[in-house]
């Protein structure tokens, strides 16, 4: 392929994707400094933002504390709904990691390499996301010890059960599972070649022994590339499928029931798109935060914030495209059911929670047609809250209002939260907010040898410039 | 950290178990500082007659594997194998687990059934599949391992920072370190060193 020339007006609509010099070296200092400075050389906010939302962690574990001991009745869910926060906040935690898995997956396989600056970051946020996302149903078993036999295919005396593969729930925690490990198999597996660039950059006996076993003795021989390149192909290509089937499967949880507005063969492709529009959201607050605690404009650059926008757009109409539909089959199907429920949704007793959603999932984000708006750092990181409230809206909007109007009024019911329930929200929100930070700090937040390769084609890119065609 | 003992004396113990002498050398390393140079001198080497050659980069140089004969890599295949694997045993536990041992009638529903196990063996497959990947990666490369001789390079760092290093191994039936360092040179190193194993 020979190089593309670029010319002065292009280059303002089309800028490079790292900013500065290009030089390897300074680079390599940049992205590691972050990671290797001293206490007092890291911002100040940086450390404040972080004590902050430890001490939320904190307040997360009083709560499953005093769940675990005094029992689940301490949550709001009761009949007829038997699933709602919990619920609603593991399918939002579950859908924000999806963003991190299309980031590192999907866009790599289509060649996207603006997606160098913030894979490491949103691969990492899949990984925290989920986490915070199992902390639901676990807890919700009322004995979480005991889980894991109830879970996983574990042979046992302690209970002696086998878990019921026709069940969707167990479908769930396969695909969970699955999900958590190869995301975190491809996180480290990214990692290696930046954590031997630490080791060889380590000044204490510290940061060489962790260092020196973490990044497994890589030293970036062309033998060791050849093996990288061709696994992380693979990987990526298996969590395509993937990460597509994680959210189908979470969707099965409802729309293999025979409740009205979850028995809906929309449901797989209709939460895959929210997924990744709230997962796209999040990525978005988490960079605009790192980028202005640790000062990373020149590689985070407006260009990356501008396709992530019009990702959000795009995929913000799919999930507003799927509202009309569900509304168009309910009337269709002629179903009384159906068509009382979807009434019900939009001007029921939880009307305002639906209407909230229409306005953060639908209306806002169409404010992103205009580039204005996608390159003004403001706007973005308002609109990706608000995408945020919009998607959490969506899956408690789902669950409560199926469930609050039973198929016989006697049993109708309206779900307040308890205290417990909010502040245990709260709390993941805490746990994963610290772990990205944690992350952002002691880790390579940007993949170093990625980016390297980048920077160098682009360099090559501006050599095209003078007349010299380079191939590769 | 002070059980850590001294890691000049820790490679020197391990240089001892692998049988490697301090006399010995371990090849030449010349650097270069763009990868096009690297990619050029790789096959100018390999056009001499060199076969046990190495290149190391801090990314991924594309052309460099033709360049210095480094056969493609197989991890495909063993992929495929893991994948098959993980077919094998979601489709033996769902239907031990269904029909075997634990039996139980829910909503007059089957037993076993193929649609049914669709969704677990396909996580399982894809986990199977990454999960032999993964180890495969670090297996063929030779890796984990704490030392390595192109680590006594005195640039070596630098592979992993800003600076592309081609490698010819003493094993080479061409190698004479005086003439290969020579050699090294010609194709335009900037830095040329007979490094000890």
């Amino acid at each position: 392929m020979s190089a593309v020339v670029q010319d002065p007006q292009l280059m303002e609509l089309n800028p490079p994707l790292v900013q500065g010099t290009g030089d390897l070296h300074d680079l390599t200092d940049q992205i590691s400094s972050v990671v290797e400075a001293q206490v007092f050389e890291t911002p100040l906010k940086y450390w404040i933002t972080l004590a902050c939302t430890s001490s939320i962690v904190l307040l997360l574990g009083a709560m499953i504390t005093y769940l675990v001991n005094t029992g689940i009745g301490v949550w709001g869910n009761n009949r007829p709904i038997g699933w709602a926060w919990d619920i609603t906040n593991f399918v939002f935690w579950i859908g924000i990691g999806h963003a991190g898995t299309l980031i590192s997956a999907i866009l790599f396989l289509f060649r996207q390499k603006w997606r160098t600056s913030i894979n490491r970051s949103a691969e990492a946020m899949t990984l925290f996301a989920v986490m915070c996302a199992g902390i639901f149903p676990l807890f919700h078993t009322g004995r979480p010890w005991r889980a894991f036999y109830w879970l996983f295919p574990i042979p046992n005396t302690d209970l002696n059960l086998w878990q019921n593969f026709r069940s969707p729930l167990i479908w769930d925690v396969f695909a969970v599972s699955t999900y958590f490990t190869v995301s975190l198999l491809f996180w480290f597996t990214g990692l290696v070649p930046d954590l031997a660039t630490l080791r060889d950059r380590a000044t204490t006996k510290v940061r060489q022994v962790v260092f020196g076993i973490l990044s497994l003795g890589w030293r970036g021989s062309a033998r060791h590339w050849r093996h990288y390149e061709q696994a992380y192909l693979i990987l990526a290509g298996i969590s395509t499928p993937l990460v597509l089937s994680v959210h189908s499967v979470v969707s099965f949880d409802f729309a293999t029931s025979v409740i009205p507005g979850w028995h809906t063969t929309i449901f797989p492709p209709y939460f895959v798109a929210g997924a990744i529009f709230s997962g796209f959201a999040c990525v978005m607050t988490l960079l605009l935060i790192a980028r202005w605690l640790l000062n990373l404009q020149n590689l985070i650059t407006i260009k990356h914030l501008d396709n992530m926008n019009k990702i959000i757009l795009v995929t913000g109409s799919i999930v507003g495209y799927a509202y009309c539909t569900e509304f168009f089959i309910a009337w269709y199907s002629g179903s009384i059911y159906e068509r009382f429920t979807f009434l019900n949704r939009a001007f029921g007793p939880y009307w305002w929670a639906a209407w909230s959603m229409y306005t953060c999932n639908v209306f806002i984000p169409q404010l992103y047609w205009f580039r204005k708006m996608r390159t003004n750092l403001w706007v973005m990181f308002i609109i990706s809250i608000t995408t945020n409230i919009g998607m959490w809206f969506e899956r408690f909007v789902i669950i409560a209002t199926s469930l609050t109007r039973d198929f016989l009024p006697s049993s109708w019911g309206y779900y307040s939260p308890t205290w417990v329930d909010i502040c245990t929200f709260i709390g993941t929100i805490g746990l994963f907010l610290t772990l990205f930070l944690l992350f952002a700090r002691f880790l390579p937040m940007i993949a170093m040898s990625e980016v390297k390769g980048v920077a160098s084609q682009e360099k090559h890119a501006f050599a095209g410039q003078e007349g010299k065609v380079l191939h590769r | 950290m002070s059980q850590v003992p001294d890691p000049a004396i820790l490679i020197a113990q391990i240089k001892d178990k692998l049988g490697i002498g301090a006399d010995k050398v371990y090849g030449v390393i010349g650097e270069f500082s763009e990868p096009e140079e690297l990619v050029e001198a790789g096959r100018t080497i390999r056009g001499m007659g060199y076969t046990k050659i190495d290149a190391m980069s801090p990314f991924p140089v594309h052309g460099i594997d033709e360049a210095i004969g480094v056969p493609y890599s197989k991890i495909g295949w063993i992929a495929v194998c893991g994948a098959i694997a993980g077919i094998t045993t979601a489709q033996v536990l769902i239907y031990y687990v269904g029909v075997i041992d634990y039996p139980l009638i829910i909503g007059g529903k089957p037993l076993f059934d193929f649609t049914y196990s669709i969704p677990p063996t396909f996580e399982l497959a894809i986990l199977f599949t990454a999960i032999t990947t993964f180890l495969c990666t670090w297996g063929l490369s030779g890796l984990p391992r704490l030392y390595h001789p192109s680590m006594n390079y005195r640039d070596a760092h630098r592979a992993s920072d800003d600076r592309f290093l081609l490698v010819i191994e003493s094993d080479d039936p061409k190698f004479d370190a005086q003439k290969t360092a020579e050699d090294m040179r010609r194709v335009g190193a900037n830095d040329v060193e007979v490094v000890e194993g």
